[in-house]
C-alpha cells in the first residue's frame, strides 16, 4: 500500500474506546484524501440533518495521500464536520507540522464521535492510544495548553488543541494546532468543544511508502523549481507573506472597509504588507516542508506570536475602519490563544459597528466599551471579549448573521450562508462573488481563488469586471481546489502548479496512472458529494446568495465605482455547467457519471 | 506632463514608494517604468487609476500608475 497508511482511528469519546479499523482504498482513491475522503467517511455515518454540537455529530481528521511525503508542503489535514455556523459540511484546513505527524502515527484519518462527560484529550504515539484527563487544561488558552501537554506526552509529539472559544462553543471557534495554525473556519473548534474534547496529541514512527521513489524525486525536483521560479511562490510570498495583498486589492478598489459600506480605505499603508515586514516582523514561520515560507511571525509590545495574515489584517483592519498595525497584530495574537478564526470575528465586530452606527445596538448593551469605527483599542478588547464570551461579546460569539438576524436587519451581516465573507468586495470581482455564493462551506475565497486570474493574472489575466466566462472558471477553480485540498498539499502551491503537477505527484506516490483530467473529475466528485450533504441537510439553492447589499448597491467611490455583484447573470450559466437541474440541484445523471 | 506614480513591496527598495514622474513625448506606463529603471519582468501587475493598465495604454492628464511586482494570495 502506497500513500495511505490503510488506517482509520476511531474515538468513541461516550465509551471512552478507540478501535483501530482498515481504511477502504478503493475508496480512498476515489475521494483521495483529505477533504474528499473525510467528506465521504462523514457523509456515510452522520445524518445530514444532525444538530451540529450534539454527541450524533462526529468530527474527523483527515490526511492526504501526500501528507508526510516529500512533497513540497506535503504537511496538511482537514477537519471534517458539520458546521454549527453554516449548517453545511465544514471542511478547515490547517497547515504546521501536525497533519505530518498523524500520517507518521500510523494513521490516515482519526474519526471522533459520541460526548466524553469529562474534558478530556487524547494521546497518540503510534499505535498508543489514550483518552485522558483534561481538567488541567480546560479553560486555558491555546500557547498555555500546548506548553502543558507537551510535558505529559511523549518527546517530538505535535499538540492540536481548541482554545476557551472551542470550549465555550462559539460559532466562530478554531481548532488550533503548532500553536499557531488554524483549522478556522466554519466553528469546527465549538464541535470539539461539545465532546468535552481538549485536544489531541500525535507523535508517530511510521513512514509513507511511496509506489514510485525515483519518479518522485524528479518530480518533486521539478515542482520544487516551478516553485521557486514562479514570481509569486518563490518571490512575493516568502518576502511579505499574504499581507502583501493589502495595498494591491486596495489600490483596485476591492477591499472591503467598514464592514463593506466602502471599497477603498484610504490608511490602507498603515496596515500593509511592507510595512508588517519593515516594523514587526520577527521571523518567518514555514509549515512543513515548505520551500514557500508564507507564514509570519510578528511582535509587538510584549506579544509576540504567528501571522497576521491577509485576511486577518483586513478583518481586524479595514473592515473595522482600523489602521493601526499594532492593534491589529494583537488582535490576531489573541484569536490565536482563544482559538477563534480571525475572519469571522473581525468581520463580526464590523457587523457590530454598523448595527452600533444605524442604532440598532445601544451604548447601554456595551458595558462601557466603544463600538466606533476605527476604535483599535475597542477591537482588541472586543476580541477578547468574544473569546471568552463575556458581556456583550457572547452575543457576538454567535457570529454577524445571528446578531444582525437578532436586530431584524440579516441584511447587515455581510455573510454568506450565515459565514462572513474574506477580504475582497465581490461587486469588483465577478468571478469571486459567483465563487462566495456557491461555495459548499459559504462564505470563503478558499474553496476557488478567483483573485488569482481576476486580479493577480495568474494563469492569465481576466477583466475582473466582466461575467462572459466566468462560470467556467468559478466551476474550474472549484473543482482543481478540492483536489488539492484532498491531495494534503498547501492550495498555495497552485500559484505555480497545474492539475498536471498534482497528477504526477500523486501518481509517484500512490502508484496510480492519473491525468490533469482526473485531478479535476475527483475534484467535481468531491464538490458534489458536498452539494448533496448541503441540500439534505436543507441549505437550498436560495442560499446560493450574496448580501442584498452587495446585488443591489453600486460601489459609491474609488476604482470599482458603479459596480455590483451580477450574480443572477452568472448562476444559472454555472448550474448548466455543473450538469445541475436549473434549480441547483445535482442531476442523478450527473451523479451518476461521478460514481457518487 | 507629470505623472503620479506608486511603487508596491520590492520596488520600493531605493525608489521610494510615491513619486511625479515627468515624461516627455511618449505618455505611457512603459515610459515611466524605463525612467524609474523597473524592468519589465518584473511588472507583474499593472493599474493605471486602479482599474487593469497595459504598458502601452496612453496616460492622460491626471493619470495615476500604480505598479506591482509579482505578490501572493491570501
Ligand atoms: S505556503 Fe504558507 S500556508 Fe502554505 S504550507 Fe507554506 S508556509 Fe504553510
Amino acid at each position: 500500500m502506497y500513500g495511505y497508511q490503510g488506517k482509520v482511528l476511531r474515538i468513541d469519546l461516550s465509551k471512552g474506546v478507540s478501535k483501530v479499523e482498515d481504511l477502504n482504498l478503493e475508496e480512498a482513491k476515489k475521494f483521495i484524501g483529505g477533504r474528499g475522503l473525510g467528506t465521504k467517511l462523514f457523509v456515510d455515518e452522520v445524518s445530514p440533518s444532525v444538530d451540529a454540537l450534539s454527541p450524533e455529530n462526529k468530527i474527523l481528521f483527515a490526511t492526504g495521500p501526500l501528507t508526510g511525503t516529500p512533497t513540497p508542503t506535503g504537511g496538511r489535514y482537514m477537519v471534517v464536520t458539520k458546521s454549527p455556523l453554516t449548517g453545511t459540511i465544514a471542511s478547515s484546513n490547517s497547515g504546521g507540522y501536525w497533519g505530518a505527524e498523524l500520517k507518521f502515527s500510523g494513521y490516515d484519518v482519526i474519526i471522533v464521535e459520541g460526548r466524553s462527560e469529562k474534558p478530556v484529550y487524547v494521546m497518540i504515539e503510534d499505535d498508543q492510544v489514550e483518552i485522558r484527563d483534561a481538567a488541567h487544561v480546560w479553560g486555558k488558552v491555546v500557547s498555555e495548553t500546548t506548553e502543558t501537554l507537551l510535558k505529559e506526552v511523549p518527546e517530538k509529539s505535535r499538540v492540536l488543541t481548541i482554545g476557551p472559544a472551542g470550549e465555550k462553543l462559539s460559532n466562530m471557534a478554531a481548532v488550533m494546532n503548532d500553536v499557531s495554525r488554524a483549522a478556522g473556519r466554519s466553528g469546527v473548534g465549538a464541535v470539539m468543544g461539545s465532546k468535552n474534547l481538549k485536544a489531541i496529541t500525535v507523535r508517530g514512527t511510521n513512514k509513507v511508502a511511496i509506489a514510485n521513489e525515483e519518479a518522485l524525486k524528479a518530480v518533486v525536483k521539478d515542482c520544487n523549481a516551478k516553485i521557486r521560479e514562479n514570481g509569486v511562490t518563490g518571490q512575493g510570498l516568502p518576502t511579505y507573506g499574504t499581507a502583501v495583498l493589502v495595498n494591491i486589492i486596495n489600490e483596485g478598489g476591492v477591499f472591503p472597509t467598514n464592514n463593506f459600506q466602502l471599497s477603498q480605505f484610504s490608511e490602507a499603508e498603515d496596515t500593509s504588507g511592507e510595512l508588517l515586514a519593515e516594523k514587526y516582523l520577527t521571523k518567518k514561520d514555514p509549515c512543513y516542508r515548505c520551500p514557500i515560507a508564507c507564514g509570519r511571525y510578528c511582535k509587538v509590545d510584549d506579544i509576540e506570536g504567528g501571522g497576521p495574515e491577509y485576511e486577518t489584517i483586513w478583518a481586524f483592519g479595514g473592515d473595522c475602519g482600523v489602521s493601526d498595525m499594532p492593534s491589529i497584530i494583537k488582535s490576531n495574537f489573541w484569536c490565536n490563544e482563544y482559538g477563534l478564526d480571525t475572519i469571522s470575528t473581525g468581520a463580526t465586530i464590523a457587523a457590530a459597528m454598523e448595527l452600533y452606527q444605524k442604532g440598532f445596538i445601544k451604548d447601554e448593551d456595551l458595558d462601557g466599551l466603544s463600538l466606533d469605527f476605527g476604535d483599535s483599542d475597542a477591537v482588541v478588547e472586543w476580541t477578547k471579549r468574544i473569546g471568552q464570551r463575556a458581556g456583550f461579546g457572547d452575543k457576538m460569539a454567535e457570529g454577524s448573521y445571528r446578531l444582525a438576524d437578532s436586530y431584524g436587519v440579516p441584511e447587515l451581516s455581510m455573510s454568506v450562508k450565515k459565514q462572513e465573507l474574506p477580504a475582497y468586495d465581490p461587486r469588483a470581482i465577478q468571478g469571486q462573488g459567483l465563487q462566495y455564493a456557491t461555495s459548499n462551506r459559504g462564505g470563503c475565497h478558499v474553496r476557488g481563488y478567483l483573485i488569482s486570474p481576476e486580479i493577480l493574472g495568474l494563469p492569465e489575466k481576466l477583466d475582473r469586471f466582466t461575467i462572459e466566462g466566468k462560470a467556467a472558471w468559478v466551476k474550474i477553480f472549484q473543482d482543481f481546489t478540492a483536489f488539492i485540498d484532498s491531495s494534503g498539499l498547501c492550495l498555495f502551491t497552485s500559484f505555480a502548479m497545474g492539475a498536471g503537477d498534482y497528477a504526477a505527484m500523486t501518481n509517484a506516490v500512490i502508484g496510480t496512472e492519473w491525468t490533469a483530467d482526473d485531478v479535476l473529475l475527483a475534484g467535481e466528485r468531491i464538490w458534489n458529494l458536498e452539494r448533496v450533504f448541503n441540500l439534505d441537510a436543507g441549505v437550498d439553492p436560495s442560499q446560493d446568495t450574496l448580501p442584498k447589499r452587495l446585488l443591489e448597491d453600486p460601489i459609491a467611490e474609488g476604482p470599482s465605482k458603479g459596480n455590483v455583484a451580477r450574480l443572477s447573470e452568472l448562476l444559472p450559466e454555472y448550474y448548466e455547467l455543473r450538469g445541475w437541474s436549473t434549480d441547483g440541484i445535482p442531476t442523478q445523471e450527473r451523479k451518476g457519471l461521478l460514481k457518487i | 506632463m507629470e505623472f503620479k506614480v506608486r511603487l508596491f513591496a520590492t520596488l520600493r527598495k531605493d525608489r521610494g514608494r510615491e513619486m511625479m514622474v515627468e515624461l516627455g513625448e511618449e505618455w505611457t506606463a512603459r515610459a515611466v517604468i524605463d525612467q524609474l529603471k523597473i524592468d519589465e519582468k518584473d511588472v507583474a501587475i499593472l493599474m493605471i487609476n486602479g482599474r487593469d493598465g497595459l504598458l502601452d495604454t496612453k496616460l492622460i492628464e491626471g493619470d495615476i500608475v500604480s505598479i506591482f511586482p509579482p505578490v501572493g494570495g491570501g
